[in-house]
């Protein structure tokens, strides 16, 4: 159906039927920046509310999952770890990928999570997934600090370690992760909010996805062939990166790094699209 | 006048059924055959009104809203009052058709949305301003309005759990109504506050919209609420609109569309399914003035109006209370009446005695000159004897019959063509003398 726009009247807001492909409103989002702020205090005041635990878990299950990790892939597999102290080596995957991870599922559950305000009240709904983007950097700070402790620890032992003025682009490897976090995020609550059975498989992909990054292993195993295949994976120069400027160790290549970010801001276009799309009568198939 | 809304033929269609199942495959492929310009093989041949999967929950609507107006919109359940206000507050989109909106749009849907349990009033109060699209500043202004108006100062920094429902209820009203949008959108979310509260909540409504011509657009299924406070109403019935004007008007159309089906005799065949329970069934009800036999059309106020109830008592001993309810077309008591003798003219024979089971039929007449024209609903009911404070209903059957009452008597002789005022017509004493003029002056 077509109706001609009215030219001669200045409206301030026209609600048609989905159409086009995208319609992401940023000024919107920016009137709405206080949202986003007031989300996250929610969240911070709401979760420190309810568990004395909660801060706590955030230190101790970086520490378990790399004493596991540090026990099999180091003690038992023998698996590489460019001459870094294996602990050090797998506590710098696990804390990096912790993040990423964090996102990720955080965001994938956006519209099932937030279905009966959603189906209440408009606000543009990619506030609720930015807000839990950075809200899970108080999560990344906490095992962060944590991680920095061991790693001076294992400076002043004298290990093999290159602490370099890389360290600088933490931020924007926290940004990269983020993007890419919140863009897959979205990108899975769109499918999740039609097709719920692919919740399940949220968690387990997850994993895989770990398996497929060189969190447990250096880039440096893979064989050169199929490093590029490696790279296809926007968290493989991700977490490489951060090994390279905290760690001084890492096979990665400016080209993987340049692919890595190319397809971290086409898999966010994607979602952003995806999101766009069903955010608009996602409460008509709740 | 500026147009505030303009709906342009808006429709409605919900998809029925499981979704997701399966769908995956059949969406991406739908999707496919869209982007190449192709017809979507699943796609229905179909009418779309009334294919199985689909529901039209609105059928094209055209609605011009000015500035400054209180709109009411009423219907049934399932109209489509509630989808029109959630396409407006764009918490879901149309089908197809158009929405022009001016100003800023608040909507309160449902109460207490996005409040959290965990957080205090306080911290509540900011964060549902925020959702509804205000900034930190403009909500600190307003603060101590709001926190005034829902009357919870002492309990700002309490968790919002810890609040009672009507605290809860009045937060919320007054966090959206002090939004100080152009547009209020409100569903019927004040069914839930106290009657003190209703009240302030609708004279909070009149003042926003008076102050500077906002718009407020407003659910109810209260008529009373509808026609004080709103210029204009709505009538929505299956997704279309079937009235729009003055409240009154619409209001009796709404009345008149329920009572289509309302007769003035009812006769339930079934002894075991017609309303009642196992101690009391209706078997009958039938209205009739003089001639007794005529089926009537219209009640001519001039005239008795005899009620008469049949039912069956079921079981022996029981003693019971036959009671009438009569509401105006606004569904307001009119009054109220049953065979207790303070409320009797005559002593009724068997009132308060214990029945043996049977047929029993009680009559009950109206005298004349009790209503006035127009629509009067009336309830039969029968409860328990002793009468028990809002309770005891063995048959409660609410708005049965539907009094369509004229005035047939010459008061157009004098000049009266409209309908009296008043929810009664009383014939009263009236007497005038001329008085001595005492000569104290």
């Amino acid at each position: 159906m077509k109706i001609k726009e009215n030219k001669i009247e200045s409206w301030d807001l026209v609600i048609k039927s989905k159409s086009g492909w995208f319609n992401l409103n940023l000024k919107e989002i920016y009137l709405y920046r206080d949202l986003i702020y007031l989300l996250i205090k929610r969240d911070f005041t709401t979760f420190y509310k309810q568990t004395i635990l909660g801060p706590l878990w955030y230190v101790i299950q970086p520490l378990v999952n790399t004493l596991v990790f540090t026990v099999i892939f180091g003690k038992v597999a023998q698996i590489s770890t460019d001459g870094t102290p294996p602990f050090i080596f797998y506590m710098a995957g696990t804390v990096a990928w912790g993040y990423f991870a964090t996102c990720l599922t955080l965001t994938s559950n956006t519209f099932v999570t937030n279905a009966s305000i959603f189906g209440r009240v408009y606000f543009p709904r990619i506030t609720v997934p930015i807000s839990q983007v950075v809200i899970s950097l108080f999560q990344f700070l906490i095992q962060f600090i944590i991680f920095l402790c061991f790693l001076f620890y294992f400076l002043f032992k004298g290990a093999d370690i290159q602490l370099n003025n890389l360290v600088l682009i933490l931020p924007l490897i926290l940004l990269q992760m983020a993007i890419l976090g919140l863009g897959v995020g979205i990108l899975i609550s769109s499918l999740t909010a039609k097709y719920r059975d692919l919740t399940f498989a949220m968690t387990f992909g997850v994993q895989l996805w770990m398996f497929a990054t060189p969190v447990v292993y250096p880039l440096s195993i893979v064989p050169q062939e199929y490093r590029m295949l490696a790279a296809l994976n926007p968290m493989t120069s991700i977490i490489e990166l951060f090994r390279k400027s905290f760690l001084g160790t890492s096979s990665i290549e400016i080209v993987h790094i340049i692919i890595s970010i190319i397809i971290t801001v086409i898999l966010f276009v994607i979602g952003l699209i995806l999101f766009s799309r069903i955010e608009k009568d996602f409460m008509d198939t709740v | 006048m500026t147009i505030a809304i303009e709906i342009e033929s808006l429709v409605k269609r919900y998809r029925l059924g499981v979704i997701g199942h399966g769908t995956l495959y059949r969406d991406l492929q739908s999707w496919w055959a869209n982007l190449r310009n192709k017809e979507d093989p699943n796609s229905k041949i179909d009418s779309i009104e009334n294919d199985q999967e689909h529901i039209l929950a609105l059928k094209n609507i055209n609605l011009k809203i000015n500035e400054g107006e209180i709109i009411g919109i009423i219907g049934a359940n399932g109209a489509g009052k509630s989808t029109l206000l959630k396409i407006l507050s764009r918490v879901t989109t149309p089908s197809s058709g158009l929405i022009k909106i001016k100003g800023r749009m608040a909507s309160l849907l449902e109460v207490g949305t996005g409040f959290h349990p965990e957080l205090t009033g306080r911290e509540n109060i900011y964060l549902n301003a925020a959702i509804n699209g205000m900034n930190r500043k403009q909500v600190s202004k307003k603060l101590d309005e709001i926190v005034d108006f829902a009357g919870v100062k002492k309990f700002l920094d309490t968790p919002v759990k810890r609040y009672s429902s009507g605290m809860y209820v009045r937060l919320a009203f007054a966090v959206a109504a002090h939004l100080e949008p152009d547009i209020l959108v409100v569903d019927e979310v004040l069914a839930v506050g106290d009657a003190e509260f209703q009240k302030k909540a609708l004279n909070k409504m009149k003042s926003v919209s008076q102050q500077k011509d906002r718009t407020v657009l407003f659910v109810s299924h209260n008529m009373e609420s509808i026609r004080s406070l709103c210029n204009r109403a709505i009538l929505i019935d299956k997704g279309k609109i079937i009235s729009d004007g003055k409240p009154e008007q619409v209001i009796e159309t709404y009345i008149a569309n329920n009572l289509k089906n309302t007769k003035l005799h009812h006769i339930w065949k079934d002894k075991n399914t017609s309303p009642g329970n196992d101690i009391v069934r209706l078997q009958s009800v039938r209205v009739f003035q003089s001639e007794a036999s005529k089926e009537l059309l219209n009640i001519d106020v001039s005239k008795e109006i005899n009620i008469e109830i049949y039912y069956w008592m079921l079981k022996d001993g029981q003693r019971i209370l036959p009671r009438i309810w009569v509401n105006n077309s606004f569904d307001i008591a009119v009054f109220e009446s049953c065979n207790v003798s303070p409320m009797s003219k005559n002593d009724d024979p068997l009132f308060a005695k214990h029945l043996e089971s049977g047929l029993y039929r009680t009559k009950c007449t109206i005298p004349k000159y009790i209503l006035n024209t127009g629509n009067y609903l009336v309830s039969i009911i029968i409860s328990k004897y002793p009468f028990e404070r809002g309770g005891g209903y063995l048959v409660f059957e609410k708005n049965l019959i539907s009094l369509n009452c004229i005035d047939n008597s010459d008061l157009s002789n004098f000049g009266y063509y409209d309908r009296l005022r008043g929810n009664i017509r009383p014939q009263l004493l009236w007497e005038t003398s001329k008085q001595k003029i005492q000569s104290d002056l």
